[in-house]
């Protein structure tokens, strides 16, 4: 009778059920800032006139957004988040080590179904994507949260999405999310859980639903979830084995990745056919606000034009877009296999001479993937830049920002009025083939203008 | 805050109002809250924070201060002068963020299809009550949840919280 979150939210409050609008309390299992809302959340830490964080293992700081410091002002902010880690033991990445922080977090086997996780980082909610309830809130949240290991919700409603049918050529995780904000509008969702579910979905490796789950916010969502499935294990698995990064301070990550390698979930195989499915699961017969449902089949890939994710068109439709900037990346498209569908388009073409190309892998373990595997070759012979990994570009921080009259078709989340720079310049979004085909072309472009 | 009267200038604007144009990230590299509020809303109304009045009040259509979880955002609307919002709807990072730092907002969909730009309105927040004085018409916000006001009347999730931790204590 339960959905996911509605389990999860009940766990971590101490209780068997909870009820949709009821508030609670839920303890936290990871909390996380960056160097813009990490300042923020001390300073109000401070206030609060406690010393110490709840458990120094299960907060996590990453500087990505304005990191390395693109200037004086953003290596203070830098420097007051590394001081606080250091002084309370946390999991810090410092530069080097650090990655876009929804790209490192579940890379590092940080991030486990079943958990409740807060960030200062509204795109907190791409954790969803391994069965964990995660959440973006501002810095007070977030001080509260570190300082107490607790934070007040309210139970969200479940809109279930269920996307029925074989995805065709090119099209992905960015293009069914994109695709379904389209189709609900910018607060299609607003302070609902988004369920993604169907044969579609299962059929999508956890980077693709990493993309999907990253922009439940951009409908509005409180959090994006799928159910916990082999490919999650897999990954899980995975994490486990390839995580490389060291980290300051507490010893608390090697606790999680025990307790990890100890657990095991049943078969979801067999527990599909259950109505109590386990607790990684949202029951068969569980309630939902409403149940959404697509056939993927004729979907196309689509672009959402300035200055909402919501206003999409399939790229048959687009018309003529010329194109000043592709950026290809960040936390929703940062991961090996968008960089590998990417260079599949872009091997052995060149970068269109009247357009920047920047490639931002979304952390080391990638770029270092994407280097191995020979990507980061391919992107230089045709003429890309491949950044370091930062959020940069995406918020107009640095390393890519827009002037105006300029126009970009970027594979990250927002299109906002000057989220990029100038707020005269313009931002498409859409999935790594159509950034890569664009980028090519020089003008917004479908795969297949490039490739069979 | 829960017993203020605000009265002060509307500033109008429409739906899917973002965190990124109420303070653009090129102006995130500071968390000062005086130099966050010279660049309020300064991509979609630029000069807002020059003309804004201490106690003027935003009003907004449907899903106000969506986008990104900055608390910069509320911070500086708050920081320029705005003593609220009142919009038919909220995203709800930005309400969350709100609350917690001491702006009040209102959901009152009908006080927004009835505002215009420049109107003088009068809210009396214990009551939820919005007058438009250049109009002579009432409104009443849809109320708190009793949770929430918790939080308003202790001055924001701070003080909430440490007099929480004090009872913990004692």
């Amino acid at each position: 009778m339960r959905t996911l979150t509605e389990k999860l939210l009940a766990a971590h409050c101490g209780r068997e059920e909870v009820s949709v609008g009821e508030f609670i309390n839920a303890r936290i299992d990871l909390v996380l800032a960056n160097d813009i809302t990490a300042p923020l959340a001390i300073r109000e830490f401070q206030r609060l006139g406690v010393s110490k964080v709840f458990d120094p293992g299960k907060v996590v700081m990453v500087p990505d957004h304005f990191c390395p410091a693109k200037d004086i002002q953003s290596a203070e902010q830098a420097k007051l988040m590394r001081e606080f880690a250091k002084e309370q033991g946390l999991v810090y990445f410092e530069v080097g080590r650090m990655g876009i922080e929804h790209v490192l977090l579940p890379e590092q086997g940080l991030v486990l179904p079943e958990q409740v996780i807060v960030g200062a980082d509204s795109h907190t909610c791409t954790y969803g994507a391994l069965g964990a309830f995660a959440t973006g809130m501002g810095s007070t949240d977030i001080a509260v949260a570190m300082a107490t290991g607790e934070i007040w919700l309210k139970v969200p409603p479940t809109i279930k999405f269920v996307y029925h049918g074989k995805l065709p050529k090119w099209v992905g995780g960015k293009d069914l999310i994109l695709y379904t904000i389209g189709d609900i509008g910018v607060d299609g969702a607003l302070y609902s859980v988004m369920e993604f579910a169907g044969e579609a979905v299962d059929e999508l490796d956890m980077d693709g639903r990493f993309t999907m789950a990253n922009m439940a916010i951009e409908a509005g969502a409180k959090a994006g979830i799928f159910n916990v499935d082999a490919k999650t294990e897999e990954y899980l698995h995975h994490a486990a084995a390839n995580r490389v990064s060291p980290i300051i301070a507490s010893p608390s990550p090697r606790v999680i990745l025990r307790e990890r390698s100890d657990r095991r979930i049943s078969s979801p195989d067999s527990s599909f056919h259950s109505e109590q499915a386990p607790q990684s699961q949202s029951d068969k017969d569980a309630q939902y606000a409403k149940i959404i449902e697509y056939d993927v089949s004729k979907i196309e890939p689509q672009v959402a034009f300035p200055s909402l994710p919501s206003n999409t068109r399939p790229v048959s439709q687009v018309g003529e877009v010329k194109l000043d900037q592709v950026v290809i990346g960040g936390c929703t498209n940062g991961r090996i296999s968008d960089l590998r569908v990417a260079a599949k388009l872009i091997q052995g073409r060149q970068i269109h001479p009247d357009l920047r190309c920047i490639i931002l892998p979304g952390s080391q373990q990638v770029y270092l993937e994407a280097l191995r595997e020979g990507l980061v070759e391919i992107f230089i012979e045709a003429g890309a830049v491949v950044s370091t990994p930062t959020c940069g570009p995406c918020l107009g921080g640095h390393m890519g920002v827009l002037a105006a009259g300029e126009r970009c078709l970027s594979t990250t989340n927002r299109n906002f009025i000057g989220r990029m720079g100038s707020p005269e310049s313009e931002v498409y979004l859409a999935n790594p083939a159509v950034a890569a085909a664009s980028a090519v072309l020089g003008k917004i472009a479908g795969p297949e203008e490039v490739i069979d | 805050m829960g017993n203020m009267k605000l009265k002060g200038k509307v500033h109008k604007f429409g739906a899917d109002v973002n965190t990124d144009v109420i303070i653009p990230a090129r102006y995130l590299n500071v968390s000062d809250t005086k130099e966050l509020a010279k660049h309020c809303m300064e991509d979609i109304d630029s000069g807002f924070a020059t003309k804004v009045e201490r106690g003027d009040m935003i009003v907004a259509t449907t899903n106000f201060g969506c986008g990104s979880s900055r608390e910069h955002a509320p911070l500086a609307i708050k920081a320029c002068g705005v003593s609220c919002v009142i919009a038919r709807s909220f995203a709800r990072i930005f309400f969350r963020n709100a609350i917690n730092i001491g702006l009040p907002l209102l959901e009152c969909p009908e006080a927004v299809n009835e505002t215009e730009a420049g109107d003088i309105l009068e809210v009396n927040l214990s009551r939820g009550e919005i007058t438009n004085i250049s109009k002579s018409t009432t409104f009443i916000a849809k109320p708190y949840p009793e949770f929430m006001m918790g939080i308003i009347s202790a001055g924001g999730l701070v003080e909430y919280t440490k007099s929480k931790l004090k009872k913990n204590r004692v």
